[in-house]
């Protein structure tokens, strides 16, 4: 016998030796058990189910919980002789160790152990005994076995079968001696395959035709056309992008939007237009790996992104990407394999051969995605840009305008080389003249807000004296004379002997400007001179030049003067340059108006200058530009002309057009960005190392690095004989091999499930050792080769399916039937099931005619009970319905708020897809018939409904009841029925009748004004009938 | 009224026999979630009485006040009087002890001290040390057992929270409330068996929160926490449309009763009587709730014991809900106060925030104990974890290593401390008290084995406890 681990070898002994010989209770029991019973026993679908739910945990693969050294899900190992005993002896129960073990009364030596809490029945216990007798066939799990392709059996009634599956179906019923059921009445099947295969309820016209209809190609016609539709995509795409956990927010603490609906497009598209579904995996997970990868398949790569992301403070990267990759392990292998690897996080998988080092190896392979465990301020990354083709075009037609207009500003002209030289000329001659200075300006008048007086000094400057008081405004009134236009101003605060600490002001040496202001007054007319900027030699810590030109009289410009008695310089420049005609005065005003008490300017002077752009240099040139002017051409370097032409094009107004034109495109192009919908992809980028984690605990480091490599057992293909790193794609490959038998055994045991409601094997995330074995094990993997073979052609297994005559049969089972197989194991029947969340939406907005049907785009906001997301912070979010269109679209495209997900959706168990989900619950609530009865969706829908009845024409309150009830159910209502819905009506029209007004109160509901114009008692009445009858249990039932 | 007399027709529906129905009464099979004494039912089935039948042990409590301090309040302004700590005030805390531990926004920051910020006072015959923010809970300390070495798993809020809740920290399992009702069913036929109020406080940042916290999980949907709220509807969608009166709502209700019956007859379909007894549940909860939510039948002795005023939405009115919920028969009243997150201005914001649930929660305990229901009422308070003994600024970043809640009744001891931290108030060191080992008591209070109480998802017997938890049997009165 093999021993994995080095426990002790005594152990075994004391727990496994055999006390046969003295064990009466059990020479006694294999008397009154008779003989072995002759029919073959499964070890695959019987017995190993037992062992692995009464024996692995202690006896299976988990290395670390394994008792005794004892395995039993290996037959080398269950199987191996010790010494005189065996655990198993072929075709001897009564040598085996393990008979004696379950059926022993001795507490001591029983097992499973009383205190394990797992024991086995009696009949589960004979079962093994009987398949020991038998010889002890051993199998591999059924799931892990290699997919061969079953012959489809014979059957006694020929005339019945369609297809291969009814074969299979018919001769297992014809074994366990029962019929199939008749085949479903036409209006019930139209309903189901409409339903099933769209998603949405069909037409009356529809089932009426087929209803009357002799020709039996009729349905699978109908059939074709329902899979063509568009509705199709979008039907199939609920169940995928639960497995998957598609949502529109992160999950996590503030659960903050993430764009990833393109994704959510790309799956109902590539369903629409039947992309095989290998193609389909391999984009999911390796898209963006693939040579010359498309956009589309980036997006697909988005896969690899849904998981739940936090951007909570605090959150430390190595722990959260610790949490992605077992997200992803659970998500992926969840999703392609159905097995639960997720077990095997923090200890080797206790019932199936998946151990810690396959699990986070799994992991390794997205150990190139580039991202990061914590997403501060919610900028999640990797985004790829997804233009339209209208916004692709506009934006390179922007690139292309913005490039011109860039060029444009550079490119040397006539006209410009004219106006450099004009303007060099023009700087040479005030130089020459001694005018390429500052030139100051002497104010005719002064005056003050609050009786500061005034000396003018020789220098230009003017000294203040007088009183202090604590808010001053300075006025200057200044001629101008015509000659010169005037582009900056200058104020200069200097120092003076009468001022505090012999600094730049009476308020103890420092001042704080809050306002400096140019009024232009011509006449009578005053106008303010629009300020560009303000630049200074030196400015205290928040007190920035600019804050003298804000427009606030609580912030200002200050300069420290008390610590630092120094000159200081102000540079104010003008929007426009200023040109003064005749007459023209120019005031300023040096306001101080901050809270800083007599911090007033003590001495100062003004000038100004006509250089365009000044700045603070004697010139009001740059000092290198002044020097490039004052020289001569021709001595100029190539590098020194450029400068110089670079400094003029950059200043020049002729190219002021021109700017202006760019900065528009630029403009344009920043909100043509912020339009484009982005998607969050997959992006390689070196990969990180990735360890085996002890006990899943991202702290401990001592554990193994790891490469990526799939599960030994299951590697068909040896490709983790590879020499390089493998890679995503070789993952996704793997996924698809046909040597896989996991993948198309798992899929198409979800769209057998889609189609009757439960899987071939019922336990549909778990195809392991603890699911339950498909009910047809030779179906299934007659469907998984058949999809293989076809090319992994979703629309020809679905085809096939819903075309078979076993999906075809009524869902009513008979009183026989109810009672021997309760939970439809053989397909005598079709299944019946409440419809899901997003399909009971959409059929009353279909009915109504409120439906519509717009493929993608970014998700909607459906009406949605005020203050449901109070409970959200970082930030704080109140939810806004849309209008108009987005509206009344299909519930898959509902706003999938992981956190809060939307209350409709969430009573009828849509998942929060915060982890993959194969199957959702299917519960029947009170807050079901709450919604049905209140949402003011379903009101609305009713309401449009009757109004629709009600502007439809005349005919009697039968004749409309009647077809009213057809366009919901499909089917003719019966009398008793008729009556029920006709006494509805009229008990409540007798109600509204006494207070008319109170059915237009129903118009409140919702944005649709439908019914607006209709008699309110007839509103109020007819909308109590179609509210009865969106809330049928028929009509939320697939029949 | 009704063509074919609607009682009659419920009558011979019910006398038919069909599978499931058998023989119950009438107004036996139109109760929702109500106790039948028997646990054959399915779990979407309103006669669901509990998986657990019969129970492990004798049953204690009947049903949980869990006060939820979302955000994580301070052990060591609460609970867990530390003076060590405050002799340590400002120097930094060993390394030895921090070393290697998990951190959440402290990363890399120097780990200094921070005493208690608030005095604490000995109160009761217990002379239980209980921070002075705290007088009257401090009045009632010899009911309240306290743990003073609680640890958890998950250092940021959100996972914390799912850990606490539900006893795993991925997203999926079903919480503490929903185990219970799938375990014992519900006591009342009115309303749901688990109701959630949240609030938000006025110190600090409202900590967000998921449903996830009171979500079934992978247990049927029937078993999911119902969120009542202060404004807008009671519950959602519990109003009829405008236009619609309680009389046609109720005729109309009857109509689609009336023809899911006729629908039955065709199809033989056991769902319908399912639905039908949740329109009816529906419909009566179109009374109940507004019934439940409307205060103005508690004198106003009662309201100013609670400092609660009506429909104000704070927790001293959802203090005073839980106890209406109680007598009602909910089996699991879960309240949330958002306001705990004390990252700065630990000091002050405690003050706030102590005073927003010093008072009603004492009223809560002392009421209920009036009304003789303290006894098999269980009341959690507590968060999903607590604050390091060192200062993050003026406040404190989140801990797990100890911290503190105190239960009172439901057959826990009163005027006890179990347990307890270091010197430093960091680790739990003395008789550590694991969030499962809470989950594991909780459930023997009610009766309940852990480890027995298994529900089969993905092939595997999941439980509460995942596959740890002990049960404390030291504070079991």
């Amino acid at each position: 016998m093999k021993q994995s681990t080095g426990e002790p070898r005594g152990e075994v002994k004391a727990r496994w030796t055999p006390f046969l010989q003295s064990c009466l209770a059990l020479t006694l029991l294999t008397l009154l058990c008779g003989s072995v019973r002759s029919e073959p026993i499964s070890f695959a679908r019987q017995i190993r189910p037992l062992l692995s739910d009464a024996c692995f945990q202690c006896h299976g693969p988990d290395a670390n919980e394994r008792k005794a050294g004892l395995r039993l899900d290996q037959e080398n190992a269950a199987k191996a002789r010790d010494g005189d005993y065996w655990v198993i002896k072929e075709g001897d129960p009564d040598q085996s160790d393990l008979i004696s073990r379950i059926f022993t009364s001795d507490e001591d030596d029983m097992m499973p152990p009383p205190d394990s809490g797992k024991s086995l029945k009696e009949h589960e216990k004979q079962l093994i005994r009987d398949w020991i007798a038998q010889g002890a066939p051993w199998e591999t799990h059924w799931a892990f076995e290699s997919l061969r392709r079953p012959n489809v059996p014979s059957v006694k009634d020929a005339d019945w079968p369609v297809n291969a599956i009814d074969y299979f179906i018919l001769a297992k019923l014809e074994a366990n001696g029962l019929r199939p059921s008749k085949e479903a009445d036409p209006q019930t099947l139209m309903r189901r395959l409409h339903l099933d295969l769209t998603g949405l309820p069909g037409e009356v016209s529809t089932a009426r035709r087929f209803a009357e209809s002799e020709d039996p190609l009729d349905y699978s016609q109908i059939v074709d056309s329902l899979l063509a539709d568009e509705a199709f995509g979008e039907r199939l795409s609920i169940h995928w992008l639960d497995l998957v956990r598609y949502a529109d927010t992160v999950g996590y603490h503030g659960d903050q939007p993430y764009s990833v609906w393109p994704y959510r497009d790309y799956v109902i598209d590539a369903f629409n237009h039947n992309m095989p579904f290998d193609q389909f995996t391999i984009e999911q997970i390796a898209g963006d790996l693939l040579p010359d990868a498309t956009r589309n398949q980036k997006v697909a790569s988005g896969f690899n992104r849904l998981h739940m992301i936090t951007a909570e403070g605090g959150a430390q990267d190595k722990e959260y990407l610790a949490k992605y990759a077992a997200d992803r392990v659970r998500a992926t292998s969840g999703v392609w394999l159905g097995a639960t690897m997720g077990c095997a996080e923090c200890h080797d998988h206790k019932f199936d051969p998946y151990s810690m080092k396959d699990f986070y190896s799994m992991a390794a392979f997205f150990g190139d995605l580039k991202e990061k465990g914590f997403y501060g301020g919610s900028r999640w990354e990797p985004e790829m840009p997804l233009p339209s083709p209208r916004q692709e075009n506009e934006q390179k037609q922007l690139a292309s305008t913005i490039d011109r207009l860039e060029k444009t500003l550079v490119t040397a002209t006539e006209e410009l080389v004219n106006a450099q030289l004009d303007w060099e000329s023009q700087l040479m001659e005030w130089e020459s003249k001694g005018q390429l200075t500052w030139q100051p300006l002497s104010p005719a008048t002064l005056s003050s807000e609050n009786g500061t007086q005034f000396i003018q000094q020789f220098d230009g400057s003017i000294l203040t004296r007088g009183p202090k008081p604590k808010k001053e405004t300075l006025e200057l009134e200044i001629p101008l004379s015509p000659s010169r236009e005037i582009t900056g101003i200058r104020l200069e605060a200097l120092t003076h002997p009468s001022m505090d600490e012999g600094a730049l002001s009476r308020g103890g040496g420092n001042f704080v400007l809050s306002e400096f202001e140019l009024i232009l007054k011509q006449g009578e007319d005053e106008s303010p001179v629009k300020l560009a900027s303000a630049a200074a030699d030196y400015s205290q810590k928040s007190f920035e030049a600019g804050k003298a030109i804000d427009g606030k009289d609580d912030t200002g410009w200050a300069v420290d003067g008390k610590n630092k008695k120094e000159a200081r310089k102000l540079l104010v420049t003008l929007q426009e340059p200023l040109k003064a005609t005749e007459g023209t005065t120019l005031i300023a005003r040096l306001k101080h108006h901050t809270k800083h008490e007599r911090h007033v300017i003590g001495r100062f002077r003004l000038s100004t200058t006509s250089v365009p752009d000044p700045v603070l240099t004697e010139t009001g040139l740059p000092d290198d530009i002044y020097r490039l002017v004052s020289m001569p051409w021709e001595s100029r370097s190539e590098k020194e002309a450029q400068t110089l032409a670079s400094y003029f094009f950059d200043r020049t107004p002729i190219l002021d057009p021109v700017r202006v034109q760019l900065a528009s495109a630029k403009s344009r192009m920043k909100v043509l960005e912020n339009e484009i919908p982005t998607m969050l992809v997959s992006m390689s980028v070196k990969p990180r190392e990735m360890r085996i984690l002890p006990r899943g605990n991202w702290m401990d480091d001592s554990g193994p690095v790891v490469q990526p490599a799939i599960p030994d057992f299951l590697d068909y293909d040896g490709i983790n004989a590879k020499k390089e790193r493998l890679s995503r794609l070789d993952l996704a490959q793997w996924l698809v091999s046909e040597k896989n038998p996991l993948t198309a055994r798992n899929f198409v045991n979800h769209l057998w499930k889609l189609y009757f409601g439960y899987g071939l094997a019922r336990v549909m995330e778990e195809t392991g050792s603890q699911g339950t074995p498909p009910t047809h094990p030779e179906l299934m993997d007659w469907l998984a080769s058949e999809f293989i073979r076809s090319g992994w052609d979703v629309k020809h297994m679905v085809r096939l399916i819903v075309n078979s005559q076993t999906y075809r049969q009524s869902s009513t089972p008979g009183k026989m039937l109810a009672s021997m197989d309760p939970y439809n194991q053989l397909y005598a029947r079709q299944t019946r099931y409440r419809l899901d969340a997003e399909v009971i939406r959409d059929q009353a907005l279909d009915i109504s005619g409120l439906l519509v049907r717009q493929v993608g785009g970014p998700s909607v906001k459906p009406y949605q009970p005020a203050g449901y997301y109070s409970q959200l912070n970082f930030p704080k979010r109140t939810y806004q319905h849309d209008t108009g269109n987005s509206q009344y679209r299909r519930g898959l495209y509902t706003h999938w708020q992981r956190t809060f997900l939307h209350p409709m959706l969430k009573a009828f168990d849509a998942p929060t897809r915060e982890e993959c989900t194969a199957q959702r619950p299917r519960s029947n609530t009170p807050l079901q018939s709450l919604n049905l009865l209140n949402d003011p969706s379903f009101v609305e829908a009713a309401r449009t409904f009757a109004a629709g009845i009600l502007s439809s024409g005349s005919g009697s309150d039968r004749k409309k009841i009647q077809s009213a009830f057809e366009s919901v159910t499909l089917r003719k209502p019966t009398q008793r029925e008729l009556h029920i819905l006709e006494q509805l009506l009229e008990d409540t029209r007798k109600g509204y009748a006494a207070e008319p007004d109170r059915g237009l109160e129903l118009v409140e509901v919702g944005l649709n004004q439908a019914g607006e114009q209709c008699p309110p008692v007839e509103l109020g009445a007819w909308t109590a009938v179609t509210r009865a009858l969106f809330n049928l249990h028929e009509t939320i039932t697939r029949y | 009224m009704n063509p074919f007399n609607l009682e009659i027709q419920r009558r011979s529906f019910l006398n038919r026999s069909t599978v499931g129905i058998g023989s119950l009464a009438l107004s036996q099979y139109l109760k929702p979630w109500q106790s039948l004494g028997q646990s054959t039912a399915d779990p979407g089935s309103p006669a669901w009485s509990g998986v657990v039948d019969p129970l492990h042990y004798t049953q204690k409590a009947k049903r949980v006040i869990y006060l939820c301090m979302a955000g994580g309040p301070s052990h060591l302004e609460t609970l867990d009087y530390k003076p060590k700590l405050a002799e340590m005030d400002g120097k930094p805390m060993p390394d030895s002890i921090t070393k290697g531990q998990p951190i959440a926004q402290l990363q890399g920051q120097k780990l200094n001290c921070m005493g208690p910020q608030h005095p604490f006072e000995k109160f009761g015959q217990s002379g239980q040390e209980i921070c002075s923010l705290f007088p009257k809970i401090g009045k009632i300390s010899d009911e309240l057992c306290i743990i003073k070495s609680l640890h958890t798993e998950q250092i940021n809020h959100d996972p914390a929270h799912t850990f606490i809740n539900t006893g795993s920290s991925v997203s999926g399992r079903p919480s503490m409330g929903s185990w219970l009702l799938y375990g014992l069913g519900n006591e009342t036929e009115n309303l749901p068996g688990f109701v959630v109020l949240t609030s938000v406080g006025k110190g600090g940042q409202a900590q967000p929160i998921s449903s996830r916290q009171w979500h079934s999980g992978f247990l049927p949907s029937n078993f999911q926490g119902v969120q009542f709220n202060a404004s807008g509807d009671p519950v959602h969608y519990v109003s009829a449309p405008p236009g619609v009166k309680t009389e046609e709502q109720r005729r109309l209700v009857d109509a689609i009763n009336a023809l899911n019956m006729e629908k039955d007859a065709m199809v033989d379909d056991p769902e319908i009587a399912t639905r039908i007894s949740q329109y009816e549940m529906a419909f009566r909860m179109q009374t109940s709730v507004p019934e439940l939510m409307d205060l103005k039948d508690e004198p106003q002795h009662i309201l100013d014991m609670y400092g609660a005023e009506a429909g104000d939405g704070t927790f001293a009115s959802n203090c005073l809900l839980a106890r209406r919920l109680a007598e009602r028969g909910v089996r699991f009243i879960h309240l949330y106060h958002r306001g705990w997150d004390h990252h700065g201005n630990v000091k002050g914001n405690m003050v706030t925030t102590a005073k927003e649930v010093d008072q009603c929660t004492a009223a809560l305990i002392t009421d209920l104990k009036q009304r003789g229901m303290l006894d098999d009422t269980l009341v959690i308070w507590g968060g999903e974890f607590g604050r390091t003994p060192m200062a993050q600024g003026s406040g404190r970043d989140h801990h797990i290593r100890g911290f503190s809640l105190f239960m009172a009744g439901g057959g826990v001891k009163g005027g006890i401390s179990y347990g307890n931290t270091d010197d430093l108030g960091y680790r739990a060191v003395d008789r550590p008290f694991h969030v499962h080992d809470l989950h594991a008591t909780m459930l023997k209070l009610f009766g309940i084995d852990h480890k027995r109480l298994t529900y089969r998802f993905q092939g595997r017997d999941y439980r509460l406890t995942d596959i740890a938890g002990h049960v404390v049997q030291d504070i079991l009165a």
